[in-house]
């Protein structure tokens, strides 16, 4: 016993004398270490996801307002984007549809994916697989630092002359091509943004797989693996492979815009009564196919991960193994597959051909098997739980139904003749927002609740956690809901004011124009939008206050919880585990009967194996 | 902290983690120019079969860049293999000739072929006609526009003996007649262009890709030239490792000639 303490002991001093004190620059800016780019490309997430909240409040202002000066940061739109863009402080129509196209790309590529897929899988992907670190930390950083550099393109492309691309998140062309008078024009600071964004997501996908495959403690197989892991695996594949087609398309508008070429531009192509001085011979169609063979498995690639974050709250809160594991496994594979063919019923009213619309509509209600497998799965795992209803686990549940509403609205959708009608309304928003705002978003906030902990050594505090709960969960709802009715009576999309063109009031003679009570639900959807801004102060408060004042976590494992994670120093050191991590169990050990506690952590060695 | 499995195989999976992350990234790589080809494929296919360019490219001149890029595969695997040998100098030799190559190959493409192809013109005139040949003086990236605001009234043109959709004429004793160079007056032209990017669709595609393809060339002749020159330090202090960037980059610039194997016909043949 002496023996053992000493030469800990020598250890630890050892290890002082090696340690240097690293400077700022070094520690958190040109970090390798995966923990720290987790919080980089947390904070930087986070951050984006409220700039892309800022743009969505300002729309919901001027469709409900239009024309109108927008409350409070009117003067300043003024001041920065000038008269013609923001004049006297309303939003133009132009300035509408830079902002609708930057605060889709920004809530996705630039919010979304790196809080998911980056932030929680480079935290903690390594350490629930008992790794030191990525398998190539210095490819991380630059990941990092890619995405950074993307997100700053992005940010400027507001501030040039013409503003920000304002074709839509989607980049349609010819549009793309044509919106802008200026040659270098907010669509090419898109382009460019856009390629080094697929950049950063390659060198991270390459990274995520190399590390769950090559690094792998001892003992920790295939299907010991926590489904987190699983989740964040199939995602790296869906961006390694997904994403180069929008590469090369992006490439290819990028040439288009800036060299002539006409890989998007029809013949015969005429623009404001003049055909265009281009040679024509492109396919618009092209771009679409190109666009959404990314377009669709991004959408697993924000799912995915949310199912996976999840999925453990579940297990720990329910204090009993998931239902189905190998089911969720085979599924999350499945949807892999499956997400790289049904790309084209983002097409239905393209033209393209009811044989391929067939197609897609039969892929399309295969792949929600797999959905339905894994919610089911999840559901099933609260039958019989003793659950502890603390913030984390509040959001999961939530999560189940609006993730069930969200995906049970994409039915009608999926089926080419529904989405005749339903194709560019609100009802589209209304679903695709049900899946990742009250969806992914919720499953990210139980993740950032759950796993602060371990990251900062002390609880979020309970009783805000819980206000920002139950006031997101209403105002989500609030925002989202009445957009199905608006839809399903025709209003649609990307209208600055609102739809008011189409409305009864101004088209008396029109039976089907659309009724005043769906006009008037735009300025419902305002308050609830801005009432949704407001609920996350309490939980903007919370993070920070926490990290000085909040209540200190009694051990390294406060949760309880069976995964390795868990099983480190908190903050984990860099290298992260003490001492090397040998796998003998399950990762979702809650419960066991006859074993000591309620929880039995991976790494800890059957009772009978040690003589 | 030490990375496991950097340099020595994982047992079960085989491999060590670059030859796993390379394999990825190619694998990704024949996404991206996987969606390229299918937009040729694409265009081409929607294409009047009239109007798609054919036999404008040099194909003795693709010929002999594509032995060029065989050639350096052949040594990139010969100086690892002698690497793995252990046979340092004879590495060096082959590789050398693989960066040789990789020079040789862009010189070409950019000083030789690209050039060609700025200065050659089709020009589509207002009456339904249309030809493909040089203009007087050569220029480069000469358009319709920028004839109009240089108040340039004619051009001489030299018209090609073979229109890509065209015979070539015969002459009296039955070879190809060169033609008379014709005067063209602007006020007659309705488009004139390059063999430039914004040419049509054909010449748009072939740009492109082959610049990307030019790209990876030139980065994977610059991390070969790197090992080769600077980065050989690490064979002194550890061999396995050095050899194992070796093959990495090997396996990298195999997939760039793929690529190129696959260019080739793609764009000059067919």
């Amino acid at each position: 016993m002496e023996a053992t303490t000493h030469v800990q002991h020598g250890h630890a001093a050892h290890a002082d004398t090696h340690h240097h004190e690293q400077s700022f620059w070094s520690k958190y800016i040109f970090s390798t270490d995966h923990k720290v780019i987790g919080i980089q490309y947390g904070i930087s997430g986070m951050l984006f996801l409220l700039f892309g909240y800022g743009l969505m409040a300002m729309m919901r202002w001027s469709m409900a307002n239009p024309g109108v000066p927008v409350p409070l940061v009117g003067p300043l739109l003024l001041s920065i984007l000038g008269p013609d863009a923001a004049p006297g402080g309303a939003i133009s129509a132009d300035l509408y549809n830079a902002f609708g196209a930057m605060h889709g790309t920004i809530m996705v590529f630039l919010g979304i994916v790196p809080l998911a897929f980056a932030a929680f899988g480079n935290y903690v992907v390594p350490l629930q697989i008992g790794a030191v670190d990525m398998a190539f930390p210095r490819v991380n950083m630059a990941s990092f630092h890619c995405f950074f550099l993307g997100g700053v393109v992005m940010f400027a492309s507001f501030f040039i002359p013409g503003g920000a691309a304002r074709s839509g998140w989607t980049s349609y062309s010819p549009l793309a091509t044509l919106a802008h008078p200026e040659t270098v024009n907010g669509q090419t600071f898109w382009l460019i943004g856009m390629i080094l964004l697929i950049t950063s997501s390659l060198l991270g996908a390459v990274n995520f797989i190399a590390t769950i495959i090559q690094l792998r403690a001892p003992g920790m197989t295939w299907m010991r693996l926590p489904f987190f892991v699983w989740a964040q695996f199939v995602t790296a594949f869906l961006l390694l492979l997904a994403f180069p087609p929008l590469e090369a398309a992006g490439v290819m508008q990028l040439m288009d815009n800036l060299f002539g070429t006409s890989f998007f531009l029809p013949s015969g192509l005429v623009v404001a009564g003049t055909p265009a001085n281009v040679s024509g011979g492109g396919s618009p169609l092209l771009w679409q196919h190109l666009f959404w063979f990314l377009g669709h498995p991004e959408v697993y690639v924000l799912i995915l991960p949310a199912m996976g974050i999840v999925a453990e709250i579940i297990a720990n809160n329910t204090r009993k193994p998931l239902y189905g594991y190998k089911s969720l496994v085979y599924s999350v594979l499945a949807i892999g597959f499956l997400s790289f063919i049904v790309w084209a019923h983002h097409m239905y009213v393209t033209g393209m051909g009811q044989k391929i619309s067939t197609f897609f509509q039969t892929t399309t209600m295969i792949i929600s098997i797999p959905s339905v497998i894994i919610l089911t799965c999840f559901f099933i795992s609260l039958w019989g739980g003793s659950i502890r209803f603390n913030t984390p686990m509040l959001f999961v549940l939530a999560f189940l139904p609006m993730f069930g509403i969200g995906g049970l609205t994409g039915l009608p959708l999926g089926f080419n003749f529904a989405d005749l009608h339903l194709h560019d309304t609100y009802y589209v928003i209304a679903h695709f927002h049900y899946v990742v705002a009250p969806g992914t978003i919720f499953a990210l906030f139980a993740g950032i609740y759950y796993w602060y902990p371990k990251i900062t050594g002390r609880h979020m505090n309970e009783f805000w956690g819980k206000v920002h709960f139950w006031l997101s969960l209403l105002f989500m709802n609030m925002v989202f809901q009445p957009m199905f009715k608006q839809g399903m009576e025709g209003m649609i999309r990307r209208m600055y004011d609102g739809g008011a063109g189409y409305s009864l009031a101004k088209n008396p003679e029109i039976s089907t124009a659309i009724s005043d009570a769906s006009m008037h639900w735009n300025k419902g959807i305002m308050h609830a939008a801005w009432a949704l801004g407001i609920a996350q102060i309490p939980f903007i408060i919370n993070f920070f206050v926490s990290m000085r004042k909040g209540k200190k976590v009694e051990n390294d494992n406060p949760w309880g919880s069976s995964t390795l994670e868990w099983q480190t120093p908190t903050p984990p050191p860099h290298g992260n585990f003490n001492k090397p991590i040998e796998v003998f169990g399950m990762p979702y050990a809650y419960s066991v009967p006859g074993a000591s506690a309620d929880f039995t952590p991976q790494n800890q060695s059957p009772a009978g194996s040690k003589h | 902290m030490e990375i496991p499995y950097t340099v020595k195989a994982r047992p079960d999976t085989g491999l060590y983690n670059a030859k796993i992350g390379i394999w990825l990234f190619l694998a990704s790589e024949v996404m991206l120019f996987g969606a390229l080809f299918s937009s040729y494929i694409l265009l081409r296919v929607g294409a009047d079969p009239l109007s798609w360019p054919q036999g404008l490219l040099n194909i003795p001149i693709g010929t002999f860049n594509t032995a060029v890029l065989i050639t350096s595969s052949v040594t990139v695997v010969l100086g690892w293999s002698a690497l793995k040998m252990g046979n340092f100098a004879a590495y060096r030799k082959y590789q050398a000739v693989t960066v040789l190559c990789a020079a040789a190959f862009l010189v070409i493409k950019c000083l030789i072929e690209y050039p060609e192809k700025f200065g050659h013109y089709e020009v589509w005139k207002a009456d339904g006609t249309r030809m493909t040949g040089h203009i007087e003086g050569n220029p480069f990236f000469l358009t319709h526009k920028k004839l109009q605001e240089g108040k340039i009234e004619s051009i001489k043109f030299q018209p090609d003996k073979k229109h890509y959709n065209d015979k070539p004429p015969a002459d009296a004793k039955g070879g190809a007649a060169k033609p008379s160079p014709v005067e063209i007056k602007t006020a007659d032209i309705k488009r004139l262009s390059a063999f430039t990017p914004a040419h049509g669709t054909f010449f748009g595609i072939y740009f492109t890709l082959t610049a990307l393809h030019g790209l990876h060339v030139l980065g994977g002749g610059i991390v070969i030239a790197y090992l080769w020159g600077p980065g050989a330090k690490l064979w002194k202090t550890d061999p396995e490792r050095y050899a194992n960037r070796v093959e990495v980059s090997g396996l990298f610039w195999h997939f760039v000639d793929l690529v190129w194997i696959f260019l080739f016909p793609v764009f000059y043949l067919l």
